[in-house]
């Protein structure tokens, strides 16, 4: 099959592949780029588990090809912190345990940058209406509400 | 004792998660995160049909495609690869791809092995398979009835029932003899499943030079059983290597998983390359072998007209699905807490398991036990309404009560220690139960459908071996063992090496672990660090299941430290001097009592693997020790069966009270409060267990009111995808499950700590049911069967409205 030129810029870093243009995102991050921290969960684009950010926007990279992102810039969980220095999102899902298998986590994390980005004091219905979109199976959901909203005095600067 | 030991400087901490950083960032490496140089990709053909005799396979158009590598029917896998490892007795022939005959939707036809999983799934399509249908079994109750070609496994007798017997236990004929009441219910509890968010893997190598293969996998008990894997393999045990991967949740679904095993290792060993297997989620949901219980219940539970339960009996049908892998011993958990909290005298059980053209069952958090606590809840519910009690004072009139324990049940099974009495009575202060039956009442008054659920169940915990066979008419392969083990290594700098012998599925073994030994050797938990064997350094490994992990491993650590604390001590001893008996640990030393002379455990160890002439002259070098746990307390069932023996007695407890809005005109539920107050025993961190109850609790939800893999007449599995299988998401969990604990120490596990993996599910749905029930007390509707769809909770409200307009 044909082969197309992507140039995406992913967590600040540039890459250009040529990439069959039926080649899903999801696998052009985590095969291609190497990047495994986004995982995939359904393939049909109901979980949420495979969430990377578009230019700044959720998007569920089982549903896009990677050709559609030719120019963008995409965030990953890769792109959030280190295991020796977290984001504050990242410290306050450890904290508040918002999370425990992790599969569902870095979409979470990914989705509540968005939110965070765009909101940066949200109460707890505008986290719920914003995580939503994805499934966890191990947490109840209550404990990420927590974990976003602490994320979120954490960022503002005002550790409780 | 109702409390939590004191004294423990870590047992009982919420101690923040060791797992948790390497998943935060993405780093988890879970197993379709591994690869190898020269790899290849798999893709697995499925059956459009239920029940169908495989007529030809014409594999050619697939092998044409550029890329392919190999393409495999299951008659070509059998030739070097036999039947799947299968505990039922008899066994229930299956293969990782179908030989001559399909029995579910979605069982495997054929694989493909490609250079990608695009090529591999574009030649899979080419295959052309020729099918000549047969009859389809999906109803439980046809299946006891089903005859010549709608036999499923026909090489294991003439008909779908797998098995069928009844066990009595104590005087139930006489108990129903002297009831004033007996109530009867029939009831269902649909098929659902685990579906953690990451489906089944694995990545196999085979090593033509040692005749060795190599598999990581995200399975449990590789450890216990994984040898299995190689004989369906036809190659030794030595010749196999099973690689823990870290799972992305089972919640039960990754027990053993050995079909996707056997499948990626017989495609490598045929192909000469890595070959990885991931199922898609479709493949996983009709095709994982750990669909739930399926289960129609008749019911009857004799009373005294005061609300004393005498006798329960029940009649139950369960669904098993194409094959049997684990048998019946779903049906062996729930006698372990048969007759829940009450002291009810005596039971009897008859089960009539059935074959179907269903993906099969296997393990789902409660292992069939959760669907005991809906049966006797729902039962508990009725006869509280029959003798015109309310429901809690009839719970209360019938628990067992704490100077009671221990306590045998009438199976046979003891319950260790309990206080459901203060369980209850935290539950309803927690809930403002009282309040709330006020504020229902105004509700109903304002023509709002306000509902009040409650259950008390029980939480078993810490599976032993006998449940899986004591029901079979030949037990076949009666094992009594189940343990768990731990290595632990001190190296020469004093830090701490644990290694556990069972995989991370999504609970929190390292913590636990790390918990435990810092506080068995008063070390630093950064200090310590926690891996995992495979197969081929594995100790005794039974694994996660049953709510069993924190129980064994807190006693393998403590034997291991034991052990390691023996050695300092003696190491100490002889370097300080001093008498052993006047030594102590403290803070990381060895030190001598009422003085300021010690070693810390660095110091020791270093002496420990580097001065052999400093050291006592019987101490060898090093500074490790390895512990091999058992099962603390199991006894076999007698002959005749109408004692199991002791299997699982260490038993927790819990109250579950949800109040919920029904919204008449559109079935929809709304949470309005929801609490789950649960002993299970000390707790070694009250935030992961509490993350436990609250992420069952909202599995359990899930079963009572969505999830259904639903199979039409013809065996088309109607929800075979996350559009249709309906995951609670956010918005269908309460937004905040209060969790309240009461601490029952165990009198038989280190530091009296009992299991709790499972709770939120055991009790979750049958609260549900109690709920709607409740709320819709004034239609006089009665919730027998789940899950409590809103169209079918619409239907019954339609009807009842009809019934009395």
């Amino acid at each position: 099959m044909e082969r197309e030129e992507v140039t995406v810029t992913v967590n600040g870093v540039r890459h250009e592949r040529m990439v069959e243009p039926r080649r899903l995102l999801c696998d052009f991050i985590r095969e291609d780029l190497g990047l495994s921290g986004t995982h995939v969960g359904c393939e049909h684009g109901v979980c949420g588990m495979c969430t990377v950010l578009v230019d700044g926007r959720t998007a569920r990279s089982c549903l896009m090809f990677a050709v559609q992102v030719d120019g963008a810039s995409i965030t990953t969980v890769e792109g959030l912190g280190t295991p020796s220095k977290m984001h504050p999102l990242q410290e306050a899902f450890r904290e508040k345990h918002g999370l425990q298998c992790g599969f569902c986590t870095p979409a979470m994390l990914v989705t509540a940058l968005e939110l965070l980005d765009h909101d940066p004091n949200p109460s707890r219905d505008d986290i719920r209406e914003a995580v939503s979109s994805n499934l966890c199976r191990c947490t109840g959901y209550q404990t990420i509400v927590d974990s976003i909203e602490y994320a979120a005095t954490l960022m503002r600067g005002g550790a409780r | 004792m109702t409390s939590q030991p004191t004294g423990y400087r870590w047992i009982g901490q919420s101690m923040k998660r060791v797992e948790d950083p390497r998943l935060l960032t993405g780093r988890g490496q879970y197993v379709d995160d591994i690869g190898l140089p020269n790899m290849t990709h798999a893709a697995v053909l499925r059956s459009p049909h239920a029940h169908a005799r495989i007529r030809s396979i014409d594999t050619s158009k697939a092998k044409a495609v550029p890329g392919v590598v190999l393409v495999m029917t299951g008659a070509e896998a059998a030739q070097q690869t036999g039947p799947l490892p299968c505990f039922a007795s008899p066994p229930v022939a299956q293969y990782c791809i179908a030989v001559d005959r399909v029995r579910h939707v979605g069982e495997a036809v054929a694989a493909v092995v490609a250079e990608s999983r695009y090529i591999a799934e574009d030649a899979a399509d080419l295959i052309e398979v020729e099918y000549a249908p047969l009859p389809v079994v999906i109803d439980p109750e046809e299946a006891t009835r089903s005859t010549g070609d709608a036999v499923l496994h026909p090489e294991r007798g003439p008909s779908n029932v797998a098995l069928q017997r009844t066990l009595t236990f104590g005087p139930v004929d006489e108990d129903f003899a002297r009831a004033d009441v007996v109530v009867r219910r029939k009831l269902r509890w649909p098929r659902s499943g685990a579906q953690p968010m990451e489906t089944v893997g694995a990545l196999a190598s085979y090593d033509d030079a040692t005749g060795k293969f190599s598999i990581h996998a995200n399975t449990s008990m590789y450890n216990y059983v994984g040898w299995l894997m190689a004989m369906s393999l036809k190659v030794p045990a030595h010749k196999l290597n099973i690689i823990p991967a870290i799972a992305g949740g089972s919640f039960g679904s990754k027990l053993f998983t050995h079909k996707v095993p056997i499948l990626a290792a017989t495609l490598a060993r045929a192909c000469g390359r890595p070959v990885k297997y991931l199922e898609d989620r479709i493949d996983n949901i009709m095709s994982c072998d750990n669909h739930g219980s399926d289960r129609i219940y008749d019911l009857e539970l004799a009373l005294k007209k005061d609300g004393t339960m005498l006798s329960l009996r029940m009649k139950v049908i369960d669904d098993y699905g194409a094959y049997l892998q684990f048998g019946v011993g779903h049906h062996g958990n729930a006698l372990a807490q048969l007759t829940g909290p009450y002291r009810i005298k005596s039971a009897q059980v008859s089960l009539t398991a059935v074959l179907t053209n269903k993906g099969q069952q296997g393990a789902y958090r409660g292992f069939g036990s959760e669907v005991n606590n809906f049966v006797v809840e729902r039962m508990a519910d009725a006869a509280a309404e029959a003798v015109a009690m309310d429901p809690v004072d009839i719970r209360r009139k019938n628990f067992i009560q704490p100077d009671q324990f221990p306590y045998k049940i009438p199976t046979g099974n003891l319950y260790d220690s309990g206080n459901y009495e203060a369980v209850l009575d935290k539950a309803l202060e927690m809930a403002d139960y009282h309040g709330w039956r006020r504020k229902q009442h105004e509700a109903r008054q304002a023509g709002r459908y306000v509902g009040i659920g409650l259950v008390s169940c029980q939480e078993r915990s810490v599976f032993s071996a006998t449940e899986f066979w004591f029901w079979n008419h030949e037990p076949g392969f009666a094992l009594t063992s189940s343990p768990d083990s731990v290595d632990v290594k001190i190296d020469p700098t004093g830090k701490a090496f644990v290694r556990l012998h069972a995989p991370f599925w999504g609970n929190s073994p390292e913590t636990v672990a790390t918990q435990i030994l810092a506080e068995q050797l008063t070390m630093d938990p950064a200090d310590i660090t926690v891996t995992y064997s495979d197969t081929d350094s594995g100790l005794p490994g039974t694994g996660p299941g049953g709510s069993r992990y924190t129980v064994m491993i807190a006693g393998a650590i403590a034997g291991a430290a034991k052990e390691l604390r023996e050695k300092m001590f003696k190491v100490a001893a002889h370097l300080l001097e001093a008498s052993e008996s006047d030594l102590e640990l403290r803070d990381g030393r060895v030190g001598v009592r009422g003085t300021d002379r010690g070693m810390s455990i660095g110091d020791i160890a270093l002496q420990a693997h580097y001065f052999k002439l400093s050291l006592p002259p019987d101490v060898r070098s090093g500074l490790d020790a390895r512990y091999t746990y058992d099962h603390p307390y199991t006894t076999l069932p007698n002959a005749d069966r109408t004692d199991m023996g002791v299997f699982y007695p260490i038993m927790g407890h819990m109250c579950h009270i949800p109040i919920i809005e029904v919204d008449i005109e559109t079935g929809q539920i709304t949470f309005l409060k929801y609490v789950a107050v649960h002993d299970a025993g000390t707790v070694v961190n009250p935030m992961t267990l509490a993350g436990h109850i609250r992420g069952g609790t909202v599995q359990g939800i899930g079963s009572a009111l969505y999830e259904h893999y639903y199979y039409d007449p013809s065996g088309q599995l109607l929800t075979a995808n996350f559009a249709d299988y309906l995951i609670p998401t956010l918005m269908e969990a309460p937004e905040n499950i209060e969790v309240g604990h009461v601490v029952t120490p165990s009198p038989y596990t280190e530091y009296g700590i009992k299991g709790g993996g499972e709770g939120g599910r055991m009790g979750a749905p049958a609260a549900l049911a109690s709920a709607v029930e409740d709320a819709l007390k004034p239609l006089g509707i009665k919730i027998d069967s789940l899950p409590i769809r809103p169209v079918l909770l619409r239907e019954m409200i339609r009807e009842a409205q009809q019934r009395r307009p």
